[in-house]
């Protein structure tokens, strides 16, 4: 990179917020999908809006890629960075800016954690999207990655709460996409924006709605034979017309790896734990967990436990994420996967899953978002074993391939990203393709935000209308002209 | 010009791109709004099967002319409903009602079709069939297109397939109401309730001659218990007349019909918009904890700008109107936003045909 970009960056940001030595870029070669590094030339931390536009804008004249990173606890390789590009890393822009309770709005910038949001409105007020990694992530990841959580059964997704952003565009421009109200004029490019995984621009103030908090929050856990009939469980509770908060199950060894941890006092070597949580309005709530309990027996669970009070409900979240820390206890190393299929599929995908771990002779634990169908398949493996880490890698390939013959999707929540890339093929056309392209290239016709993430294969943006113009990708044979 | 299949609308697109004639795509053809076009009006109407309803699933997927109140008939028959009751749903289609992203009272609880559609299926201007998002609730992989198509207004292409979340019917309803002829009162009554965890379906606003009410819908087995403790509320903040109505589906069908007139403005506001817009029009039916508000006014240019001009800055969109009026529906945006809708208008329809020029900022 030339080193003037890197000069002009120092001077916007200060010389203690841009890093260019070794050192200092490790901390950020990674996010949270850590089978993924790249040094970036840079790495800079703007404290403003008005620093992250003249960031984007020195990228753009340099013609030099960059990519947003927030907390980096992103699982897709999102925030992986470009070599010889760009970092910019929101993390020092934790201020909340507004808190409109009567409007039910709060304004924040997005380096500002997602608990964070909840503590500002609390305790009348919460904030429903609630990543595992809630502690830690930044609003502005949630934005790019269309964060869910254990209620967005209930509640929905980032996208559902999101009325406004202000927006650096790849070009350095400064634009406001919504506010504080709902329906704006025009296209609903916020809609099209959060999920976009950093390729639209980067969110330099965000505005969510907030939700009154729940009267009251009531949790079981029940124990079954099989996943099988945990899943019938669940399909009988939505089909009674219950929407839960949460409704959460692991199998077996997940059960087994979570208790190492957690010691909750759960059954080792039961088939399926199932957490159900009902919040609302009291009495409605009361009438329906009675129902829920009795439909978990009606299945087949001869041990449904209650929890008595916030401690112990604490307990068993703490179990049910635990899994994935947990999994490093009975494995060196392991995929996450996080595909989703129709919920009557539960069966047949798990199913699929044991054979293929068995054709495999690895072990797959299961964690899933049981009411929307995102299943977490954990595919355990030894790095140090030669090999090992294709075949487990091959086996989540495959265990997609499941997902989509199901009729669902390659990805619930954690994003394309780098990781998942490849996958897309197996789930849009090239016609489909072809129209995310349109999108991207509406934002960003350069192809400098987070290039190579997300699509298959790099394209570039031919001009409407206009001269062609080589690419300076495309002289270096590293892209093909879309 | 009626295609019947997806494929047929897309080739039909392409001739009709390569020839550069403008075209009105349309539904039921319930809803006229935005600015007028002379060109070729391209039906939905044969486009009109319910391809899957996955029970089980809570999921289905529609054909774009599918007209909504067969659809809500189809789910309800299995005890479920797509949550959406805009104000006229008898001849209006499935892929009308997304593009004019209409919606009504339920909303307050469930969303718009923003919310609750899970993919779709466009055909553009160059005869390209694209297809984003999938048939599952929860969904992450590649770009949302749905929301940018929900609420484009039939611009960037023709909307041919649905892919929408369901939910179930409720049990029982029954709705709390309180009333006052002060503004002011009914502002801080709606906020005072939407603040609480009441898990109403519907919390709305009925405002005509001088004097309101505030509406408040439970759809639960508990609905009576729910709407009487509601109720109780509405009197401690300073509502008259509180009672709970058991009987309420008419009542609601009213709160629908009047989004709909000969003049209608519909203002993006907050909560705390209530007693401006009841001042601005003579009648207002309103989501309030949304910020949400269908103003009725005479059907003349002074009414309308008078009230834009009461209720600045918020973006006020002009519905239902004489054809006069319509050619300026539209609020202005964001100029930067503006500038990105163009590009994204340039890139999805590429000969232009969809409805040029009449979208915000002349797109």
């Amino acid at each position: 990179m030339d080193g003037r970009l890197a000069e002009r960056l120092r001077a916007i940001v200060g010389a203690d917020w841009c890093y260019t030595a070794e050192h200092q870029l490790r901390t950020y070669e990674s996010d949270g999908l850590l089978q993924y590094s790249e040094l970036p030339a840079v790495a800079v931390l703007p404290g403003s809006a008005e620093q992250v536009r003249a960031c984007v804008k020195a990228c753009a004249d340099a013609g030099v890629p960059w990519v947003a990173r927030g907390s980096g606890s992103g699982l897709s390789g999102g925030a992986l960075p470009v070599a010889d590009g760009v970092l910019i890393v929101t993390s020092r822009m934790k201020r909340v800016l507004e808190v409109d309770l009567d409007n039910q709005r709060v304004c924040v910038e997005p380096g500002v954690t997602n608990t964070a949001v909840s503590t500002a409105v609390a305790p009348d007020f919460f904030y429903p999207p609630d990543p595992s990694s809630q502690i830690v992530c930044s609003i502005g990841g949630n934005v790019a990655e269309n964060s869910g959580g254990a209620h967005c059964f209930k509640y929905g997704f980032t996208t559902n709460y999101v009325c406004g952003l202000e927006v650096v565009l790849p070009d350095g421009e400064l634009v406001t996409l919504g506010g504080r109200e709902l329906d704006p004029p025009g296209y609903d490019l916020l809609g099209a924006f959060v999920g976009s995984e950093g390729t639209l621009g980067i969110a330099t103030k965000v505005w969510l709605r907030v939700l009154p908090a729940p009267e009251t929050v009531k949790t079981l856990v029940a124990f079954f034979d099989s996943t099988h009939a945990a899943g019938e469980a669940v399909s009988q509770i939505v089909q009674a017309g219950v929407v839960p908060g949460a409704i959460e199950m692991m199998d077996r060894t997940a059960i087994e790896a979570s208790e190492q941890m957690a010691h909750a006092g759960y059954p080792v070597g039961r088939g399926a734990a199932l957490l159900v949580e009902l919040d609302g309005a009291e009495r409605e709530c009361e009438a329906r967990f009675d129902e829920v309990v009795a439909l978990c027996e009606r299945c087949g669970s001869d041990d449904v436990r209650v929890a008595r009070d916030e401690t112990e409900r604490q307990l068993f979240w703490k179990t049910r994420k635990a899994a994935f820390p947990a999994m490093g206890r009975i494995s060196p190393n392991y995929f996450v996967q996080d595909g989703v299929i129709p919920r009557t599929k539960l069966p047949d995908v798990l199913e699929a899953i044991d054979g293929l771990a068995e054709e495999y002779g690895m072990v797959v634990a299961n964690v899933f978002h049981a009411g929307d169908g995102n299943l977490h398949p954990l595919v355990c493996f030894d790095g140090r074993n030669a090999g090992e880490a294709e075949r487990a890698e091959e086996l989540s390939g495959r265990i997609l391939d499941a997902c989509l013959e199901a009729g669902g999707s390659i990805t619930g929540e954690h994003g394309v990203g780098i990781d998942k890339k490849k996958h897309m093929p197996k789930m849009f056309g090239e016609p489909d393709l072809d129209a995310f392209q349109r999108l991207r290239c509406s934002f960003d016709p350069a192809g400098l935000a987070n290039p190579g993430k997300v699509m298959p294969t790099p394209r570039l943006c031919g001009e409407v209308p206009g001269v062609y113009r080589q690419h300076p990708l495309e002289a270096a044979g590293l892209a093909e002209r879309f | 010009m009626r295609p019947g299949t997806a494929e047929e609308a897309a080739e039909l697109l392409r001739v009709l791109g390569e020839e550069g004639r403008p075209v009105r795509p349309c539904g039921g053809g319930t809803k006229p709004w935005g600015p007028v076009l002379e060109g070729a009006d391209v039906e939905t109407g044969a486009l009109d099967r319910i391809l899957e309803h996955n029970v089980g699933d809570f999921t289905a997927v529609l054909e774009a002319g599918v007209r909504l109140a067969d659809a809500q008939d189809a789910f309800a028959h299995h005890g479920q409903m797509l949550a959406l009751d805009p104000a006229l749903d008898g001849e209006a289609t499935v892929g009308g009602v997304m593009a004019t992203s209409d919606s009504g009272p339920l909303r307050h609880r469930y969303g718009s079709m923003r919310d609750l559609v899970v993919g779709v299926t466009v055909a553009l201007s160059d005869g390209t069939l694209a297809r984003s998002g999938g048939k599952v609730i929860k969904n992450v992989a590649g770009y949302d297109l749905a929301k940018l198509f929900t609420g484009s207004f039939g611009t960037l292409g023709l909307i041919v397939r649905v892919a929408v979340r369901l939910h179930p019917l409720p049990p029982a309803t029954a709705t709390a109401a309180g009333a006052s002829d002060d503004p002011e009162r009914l502002g801080a009554a709606a906020r005072a309730l939407a603040a609480l965890p009441l898990e109403a379906d519907c919390l709305d606003l009925d405002w005509r001659h001088g004097t309101g009410r505030l509406l408040v819908r439970f759809g639960s087995a508990a609905a009576g218990d729910q709407a009487a403790t509601t109720v109780k509320r509405m009197g401690d903040l300073g509502l008259e007349g509180c009672a709970v109505l058991e009987d309420d589906d008419e009542l609601w069908m009213a709160q629908r019909v009047h989004q709909r007139g000969d003049c209608v403005l519909k203002v993006s506001g907050r909560a705390s918009d209530l007693p401006d817009v009841c001042r601005a029009a003579g009648a207002v039916v309103g989501r309030p904890a949304l910020g949400l508000y269908w103003l009725s006014l005479p059907p003349d240019a002074g009414a309308v700008a008078a009230a834009r001009e009461a209720l600045l800055p918020r973006a006020c969109t002009l519905l239902d109107a004489p054809e006069a009026l319509r050619a300026d529906a539209w609020a202005a945006p964001d100029p930067g936003a503006l500038a990105v809708m163009a590009r994204v208008k340039e890139r999805f329809d590429p000969a232009r045909i969809f409805r040029p020029g009449t979208f915000v900022g002349g797109i």
